[in-house]
């Protein structure tokens, strides 16, 4: 039996965000890990560091995700001086492109609704495409115009998941993979785990955190918590590398620091299906090659699905365990955006620390109401 | 340039008579190779060990997989870059060039004046 302060279920981006955050408040952690055969949501994700559009009729959400857009230079920076690897932020602001006019307007009402909610703090612009032009000059004749906050940007998703893996070990973090959670037993003072093949490996903590993905779904429910996550799958092409020719990150399409271009955005609930369909690659090309009309000329090396963890009303899911105090359920769709939230806000609270502010709405209890009916397609 | 060559055809193609060969352009001169295989062979058949430099490091990259996986034998052949040398046959007055770097689109150039407006927001 292995014994910390706070086991972590689950080793991609979110759980080891925050065993990173509680290995800096001095917190002895454990992360338990799946193995490759996982769905890996923190492997085939795009990227962005994303803040417009997301809070249409919660505003928490869009607060959330701003903090922890303004909080990311900080967790780069942190992680870049304890493991030298530079994640790649990037906040320039980033650009939504619409192709019509009532893309444009329905655009426009949606932030506008955020930014209403937000009593005005939340600047964006709407550009038509003359105006566009200067600011991205390679986009399309088809392209109406765009959307741009300065609250957007993006980075590099695997250097990232390297840095925090890697500044999670330096702080004595031990990180197991081959050790999915099967069992989690609340007992007199904290929880025993059961991990890996057969459940053999035991590992005991005051403290608990389900940091699983789409399998919070059923380890929740041992711990008295209610995340019911299904996946909704997203397709991604990716490019040959180019010199650079993107300034700025758009929902669609971006380059990566070293010159990959990715063309992205599909969403699609499949059950847990990670393939990819040619209908779906074509499209995601089509709407690039309208962005871009240079793309036309990409070569392409890759494409591969990935499966987002998404709750009922599609945001996130933070809460201790009414009835097994110490353990936690933590959940998102948005594991790089909401990474400087997880290492700087979550990580503190879950560690003993206070709940952070502007959470209070995210407990997965907001589910059980059968008086409401939930959509994440927004 | 070609050096010792570091891969040797095991066998002539069936039906071929005797070592076939044609003459391709590389990175400019005239360089005789293996015929009825793929550029990427007869390349390494001829000692060539550079195909391109890596976008992201600089560094000299040659073929690994051969079987059009690994991008690592992007070259620039008739004119058009990045493509896979280990999935094009060779043929006589083939233009190949070793890529050094990425390659380029056609994108215009960025305004600057329109990026004054950038705000970091950290």
């Amino acid at each position: 039996m292995t014994s910390t302060d706070l086991i972590v279920i689950g080793g991609g981006l979110v759980g080891t965000a925050i065993a990173y955050g509680a290995a800096s408040k001095g917190a002895r952690v454990t992360v338990l890990d799946e193995g490759d055969d996982a769905f890996r949501a923190s492997r085939g994700n795009f990227g962005l560091v994303w803040v417009q559009g997301k809070g249409f009729g919660m505003a928490p959400y869009a607060r959330w995700t701003m903090d922890s857009a303004r909080l990311w230079p900080q967790l780069r920076d942190a992680l870049r001086d304890e493991t030298g690897i530079d994640v790649q932020l990037k906040q320039p602001g980033g650009f939504h492109l619409c192709f019509s006019e009532q893309d444009m307007e329905a655009r426009q009402q949606r932030l506008q609704s955020i930014r209403d909610a937000l009593h005005g703090d939340y600047p964006f612009v709407m550009m038509a495409h003359r105006g566009l032009v200067q600011r991205l000059p390679g986009i399309g004749p088809t392209v109406a115009g765009a959307s741009y906050t300065p609250m957007d940007g993006h980075a590099n998703p695997l250097k990232l998941l390297r840095a925090l893996h890697t500044a999670c070990r330096q702080r004595g973090v031990r990180i197991l993979s081959g050790h999915g959670a099967q069992t989690i037993l609340p007992e007199q003072g904290g929880f025993t785990v059961h991990a890996g093949e057969g459940g053999k490996a035991r590992f005991s903590a005051p403290r608990v955190v389900l940091a699983a993905g789409l399998g919070n779904r059923e380890l929740a429910a041992q711990v008295g918590l209610h995340a019911p996550v299904a996946p909704n799958r997203g397709q991604v092409l990716i490019g040959e590398r180019v010199t650079h020719c993107l300034d700025y990150p758009t929902t669609y399409v971006r380059q990566t620091d070293e010159g990959t271009i990715q063309l992205g955005d599909s969403m699609e609930d499949v059950g847990f299906d990670d393939g990819t369909t040619v209908d779906v690659l074509s499209h995601i090309a089509q709407r690039g090659v309208r962005s871009f009309p240079a793309l036309a000329g990409l070569k392409l090396v890759r494409a591969w699905g990935a499966l987002r963890v998404m709750s009922p009303d599609g945001f996130p899911i933070y809460q201790e365990s009414p009835g097994y105090p110490g353990a936690f359920v933590t959940t998102c769709h948005s594991g790089v955006t909401l990474a400087a939230a997880h290492a700087l806000r979550v990580a503190p609270w879950v560690a003993g620390g206070d709940r952070p502010q502007g959470i209070d709405g995210f407990a997965g209890d907001r589910f059980l109401n059968p008086n409401q009916t939930f959509n994440h397609a927004h | 340039m070609p050096t010792d060559r570091l891969f040797q055809r095991i066998a002539e193609p069936a039906g071929s008579a005797g070592a076939d060969t044609v003459t391709i352009e590389f990175n400019g001169a005239p360089l005789q190779v293996p015929a009825q295989c793929s550029v990427a062979a007869a390349l390494l058949a001829s000692g060539v060990t550079r195909f391109r430099n890596s976008p992201v490091s600089g560094e000299p990259r040659a073929p690994y997989c051969m079987m059009g996986v690994c991008f690592e034998c992007l070259m620039e052949i008739d004119g058009q870059p990045s493509r896979q040398s280990c999935l094009v046959t060779v043929r006589e007055g083939m233009r190949v060039r070793t890529q050094d770097g990425a390659r380029t689109l056609p994108l215009p150039p960025a305004v600057e004046a329109g990026r004054t407006e950038e705000v970091e927001h950290g």
